[in-house]
């Protein structure tokens, strides 16, 4: 038991010590984020990030995370970061080890635009013209900015956590 | 990440040990972090270490490795099967509205950013009704904006929404024999591009993935707890971004006055009014009226007052 013991206490250590230098460099898993001037909604938008880029993580707070790499640098919110490298075209290896293990995603695997068009021509009734059409809707952060503004509505300090 | 989680990390090893790191039928994702450090720390040989992730990842695979990409991918064919049988209503002004308001609310939700973001749509129909797809994309109809008589209401509904999305209610939907298939699929192939073969299996997968979702979401309702879960984000949502949450005890009283009993809507798929509000009041105090300043009113009315 002892032993069993020790063993547990290694691998507990060990993996403390991977997620911290895991936790070094992030990627970016959504199509863009934007990247703020302070660790809150209300901050200044400073740049934006695409998908896969690859940040450097300085600090957290809360669930933002200061980040540097693609030429920007500010805050980001966590949920649009992924401790996986997102490899947007992959190579052989690469895609063995996405395949076998958790370090790597592929963008643009698995269910992707080839299966939509799929889905699609196996079921012409089924219109996407609102789907695209809505997806362009994108409401500038200035603009959240004023409406709350305009409606009296006094977010609590920090927005999202 | 907890220090129970690191305790499941290490008791899971401690079971490899003992099993002299046989391949483990009861092991889930667990045995995916266990191998890694079972090799990082000697445990095991790397070699041992791929055939306990092999054994692992036939079992263990569930909705938490979709990645937000495959979601977004989900999420825009469950919005066209919802448009499929409701369909938009084209009216600009409520449509733009609808989406500041969302999109302003879902920056204070849990999970303010996803692949493709937060989008919002009204529905033509009368029916008391509201969908959200994996990744965002949300859908009110007309019955329930009515249902609405302030912008906290709505924006108490709206939240109520993202809390599903937040929580991917819809993927846990999918059946865990499915994204197994699925995933099975996607480990077998290599850097090579999908053969037709593949992209027939991927898309059998994908078409029972919509189907899952939108049977759950459209026919059968969630259960109780992810309602009560996504009232809970909802709440959360509201407090944080400055809305009043008596919003979400205002429009449940309005939808009860509403909804049909054994109509086909919100009073099939979701708790009762009643039952919802019973928990509501734990969370924010004994029901309140809702007082919206002149300005927030007269927006909302000139937005969607005579939808």
């Amino acid at each position: 038991m002892i032993r069993i013991k020790q063993i547990a206490a290694t691998v507990v250590l060990t993996a403390l010590a991977a997620l911290a230098a895991a936790a070094a460099t992030m990627s970016v898993q959504v199509k863009d984020a934007p990247v703020r001037a302070t660790p809150s909604f209300v901050g200044k938008v400073v740049g934006t990030l695409a998908y896969g880029d690859q940040v450097e993580i300085r600090q957290t707070q809360g669930a933002w995370s200061q980040v540097a790499g693609a030429g920007v640098s500010g805050w980001l919110h966590t949920s649009a970061l992924s401790s996986k490298k997102i490899v947007l075209a992959a190579g052989r290896e690469q895609a063995k080890v996405a395949a076998s293990g958790d370090e790597l995603a592929l963008a643009g695997k698995g269910f992707n635009s080839d299966v939509e068009g799929q889905f699609k021509s196996a079921h012409k009734d089924i219109d996407f013209t609102w789907i695209d059409r809505m997806e362009k809707i994108r409401i500038p952060a200035a603009d959240m900015q004023s409406f709350l503004k305009d409606g009296g509505v006094t977010p609590k300090e920090g927005g999202a956590k | 990440m907890s220090a129970l989680y690191y305790r499941y990390i290490a008791l899971s090893l401690s079971v490899l040990a003992l099993a002299g790191l046989p391949a483990c039928k009861t092991m889930d994702t667990i045995s995916e972090i266990g191998a890694d450090v079972a090799v990082a720390s000697g445990v095991a040989t790397p070699q041992q270490g791929q055939s306990i992730k092999k054994a692992g990842s036939a079992v263990g695979k569930t909705f938490e490795s979709i990645t937000p990409e495959q979601e977004y991918y989900i999420g825009r064919t469950v919005g066209a099967v919802v448009l499929n049988q409701y369909k938009p209503l084209d009216n600009a002004a409520a449509n733009h509205y609808l989406n500041v308001l969302g999109q302003t609310l879902a920056q204070f939700s849990d999970k303010p950013e996803t692949f493709g973001g937060y989008h919002f749509l009204v529905m033509e129909t009368e029916d008391v009704n509201a969908f959200s797809a994996p990744g965002g994309l949300i859908f009110i109809s007309r019955g329930m904006i009515r249902c609405c008589r302030s912008e906290d209401a709505l924006a108490a509904v709206l939240a109520h929404e993202i809390g599903h999305v937040e929580l991917q209610h819809g993927l846990q939907a999918i059946s865990k024999s499915r994204v197994t298939s699925a995933l099975t699929i996607l480990a077998a192939e290599s850097a090579k591009s999908f053969g037709g073969q593949e992209l027939a299996q991927l898309t059998e997968a994908f078409e029972g993935s919509i189907g899952d979702i939108t049977a759950t979401m459209m026919n059968n309702g969630y259960s109780r707890g992810f309602e009560r879960q996504a009232d809970r984000a909802a709440v959360t949502i509201l407090q944080r971004s400055g809305y009043d949450p008596n919003g979400l005890t205002a429009m449940l009283t309005q939808m009860k006055a509403q909804i049909k009993p054994g109509g086909h809507d919100f009073a099939k798929t979701h708790p009762s009014p009643d039952s919802r509000i019973a928990d509501i009041v734990k969370w924010i105090g004994p029901v309140k009226p809702v007082v919206s300043p002149a300005a927030r009113q007269a927006r909302f009315q000139a937005a969607v007052g005579k939808i």
